[in-house]
């Protein structure tokens, strides 16, 4: 669990202050608002949120594969390796991506073409990406599935991913990401449709190839325990903003803002017995009508009347470790 | 394989409430066919193989186990919606498919279920009072009246208002439905609610909500639970009794206290130490099990489990073990015991 040494100007990936706007017709929906981050070489970033917390339009904006219109990126840097991918062209940003920025989604299921062989669609991506022969490309595609343990890779490559299990394709699709070897590979809940078992064997794959090649990680869920084996920095987003940031210590041991805090009590645990789940009242927030100040405070148990006025400023509660809240002022 | 269920019933006394349902020694097997017009039956898919279990009054019966292990099945013949191929199930005393037409109309209506996802189990067409006093109007003769003021009465219940009788269920957020999933359910009394992954497809800070709602009903009808759920750490928190199937059999049966504190069979410590930790520091003593489960078509020989086995033995290749007592209450088919 333990990151491996880094110094500053290890930082592969630094966003500051993205913001990812959609139009729609209730309005301005933003969905991803001031959302600033560092990841460093050999690091796992855990990014946390429920459905609509802006997640996933974050990975989308880190990829430029925001479906514009209705979204556009309206501001921010993403600086991957010295490079500001916001002033790239699309052309420059295409070679990028798959080489430098992979992505894993999660449904293996719809992500791997199903009229093409998985030797196809592995191969692909090499082809593409790197100035390899013809001649050693299939060497490479073999190479690369026996990375990601797929049994007997000589004869699976010539499979269609309909004659693969759920683990197997997502183990392919891990594949296609890693085959260029990039520096920054998202995950975006990858393991949310596999079995618990095939969910520990992938999780396990995941973590070996990363300490491997010491490339930095960035994990989206909702699910803390993915969080507590797999990261070790935490970004908590609510409403389209990072809420907490710390490391994975400081945000199980010492959870400052009352999201975090209400969302690790919520949870049912496997270790021990808990008489009674702490629940949170109401629902997540509709983003094209977020309420006026912090958007939590309507379920915040320690509302005060400044919360419905204002939105917090960025509190450090120690190194490294900041949340949005007025209980810290 | 097959559970003893008096063995069980002489370790219980007589504080524990009484039995609800009984299924014994119960079969699904779906025969496979080929060819069209003169098709043949080339094998069966033994989906659930021998599974027994009781379930006492206002009590939880958790199922766990992963995809293609026959959780599923057996839900759908408690809810008979499959025939059973063999085997019974006894409610209240009584075998279901020796009584009559009578008492199984009885039955079906004191047998509800919840599904995972309230997005597709509520029509949209119908407005939330419709949907919840339907299986009212149909199985009880009521006044309109009387059928307005019990669905008040169940919205309240499941902590939803009056006013929201005459919305549409588009006009809910995914937790709400589920809450008029659970009142529908409720909504004859039924002496039995399966749950089938109820909050699995919810976002994280609702499913405590829904959980917890779930115990406060089943306190206030004294209600029974089949729960069925992956999530183990969901089953610990909700269920008096788990049951871990594999392949279509019960592998392991036990209090909840006793299954977490002593995971005897090696697939529940596998699926234990696979599930994810609650804290980073808990270090998990990895029993990660290689390969996947097998097909239920063919079955391996002997133990089901033996091909993924960290602690096979020689007998298990060849033998099918037996579900045993290995304490009070606690059973586990496996040749370490």
């Amino acid at each position: 669990m333990t990151s491996n040494t880094q110094t500053n100007n290890d930082v592969v990936l630094e966003v500051d202050d993205l913001r990812t706007y959609f139009q729609t017709r209730w309005g301005t929906v933003k969905a991803v608002d001031g959302v600033s981050f560092s990841l460093r070489r050999g690091e796992v970033l855990g990014i946390v949120g429920e459905s609509g917390s802006g997640k996933s339009v974050t990975m989308l904006s880190l990829m430029r594969l925001v479906p514009t219109p209705p979204g556009h990126i309206v501001g921010g840097k993403i600086i991957l390796d010295g490079e500001d991918l916001l002033q790239m062209s699309e052309r420059e940003m295409s070679k990028l991506r798959g080489s430098k920025i992979g992505l894993i989604i999660q449904d293996p299921m719809t992500s791997l073409n199903p009229v093409f062989t998985i030797g196809n669609q592995v191969s692909e991506a090499i082809k593409i990406h790197q100035d390899i022969p013809k001649k050693r490309v299939l060497e490479r595609t073999l190479d690369v599935l026996r990375k990601v343990n797929i049994p007997a890779a000589e004869s699976r490559v010539r499979d269609y991913p309909h004659q693969m299990s759920g683990g197997m394709r997502q183990r392919v699709v891990g594949a296609i990401s890693i085959s260029c070897e990039p520096t920054v590979l998202i995950a975006d809940e990858p393991t949310t449709s596999l079995d618990v078992t095939i969910q520990a064997q992938y999780l396990r794959l995941l973590k070996d190839l990363q300490r491997d090649s010491n490339m930095a990680l960035i994990f989206i869920t909702h699910d803390f325990g993915i969080v507590a084996k797999m990261c070790d920095q935490v970004a908590v987003m609510y409403a389209g903003k990072i809420v907490e940031h710390g490391s994975v210590r400081d945000i199980f041991n010492q959870p400052s803002h009352p999201y975090t805090e209400a969302l690790l009590a919520s949870v049912p645990k496997l270790e021990e017995d808990v008489d009674r789940l702490y629940s949170i009242e109401g629902q997540p927030p509709t983003l094209h009508d977020l309420p006026q100040g912090c958007p939590f405070a309507p379920r915040c148990q320690y509302t005060m009347d400044r919360c419905r006025e204002e939105y917090p400023p960025e509190v450090i509660a120690s190194a490294g470790h900041s949340a949005s809240c007025w209980r810290l002022v | 394989m097959t559970l003893n269920p008096t063995q069980m019933m002489s370790s219980s006394n007589s504080v524990e409430p009484e039995v609800l349902l009984e299924a014994s020694d119960l079969k699904k097997h779906f025969p496979v066919t080929s060819g069209l017009l003169f098709s043949k039956v080339t094998g069966y898919i033994k989906a659930v193989d021998g599974v027994s279990f009781r379930i006492r009054v206002g009590e939880t019966l958790g199922l766990v186990g992963e995809s293609g292990c026959g959780k599923s099945t057996t839900a759908k013949m408690l809810l008979m919606l499959e025939d059973p191929t063999e085997g019974s199930i006894h409610f209240q005393g009584e075998d279901l498919y020796q009584a009559g037409a009578a008492k199984r109309r009885e039955y079906r209506s004191s047998v509800q279920a919840v599904f995972q996802d309230p997005w597709s189990s509520l029509n949209p067409r119908m407005r939330v009072k419709d949907l919840i006093a339907e299986p009212m109007v149909i199985n009880w003769q009521l006044s309109r009246g009387e059928v307005s003021d019990r669905v008040e009465k169940l919205l309240g219940d499941v902590g939803l208002n009056s006013y929201h009788a005459n919305l549409y269920p588009h006009e809910f957020s995914g937790g709400q439905r589920q809450r008029l999933a659970i009142a529908r359910a409720l909504s004859l009394n039924p002496k039995l609610i399966v749950l089938d992954e109820p909050v699995s497809a919810l976002d994280v800070s609702i499913r405590a909500q829904i959980m917890n709602l779930l115990k406060d009903l089943q306190q206030e009808y004294n209600v029974s639970y089949l729960l069925i759920a992956h999530h183990l750490a969901t089953v610990r928190y909700m269920c008096d009794w788990v049951a871990v199937m594999y392949l279509g059999q019960i592998v392991e049966f036990a209090r909840v206290k006793d299954l977490f504190n002593n995971p005897s069979h090696p697939y529940t410590k596998a699926l234990m130490s696979a599930a994810l930790p609650s804290h980073p520091d808990i270090e998990q003593d990895e029993t990660i099990l290689t390969g996947e489960v097998p097909s239920p078509l063919n079955p391996p020989q002997g133990c089901r489990f033996h091909p993924r086995c960290p602690v096979v033995m020689d007998r298990c290749s060849q033998e099918i073990p037996e579900l045993k007592e290995i304490t009070a209450d606690h059973l586990v088919s496996c040749h370490l015991y």
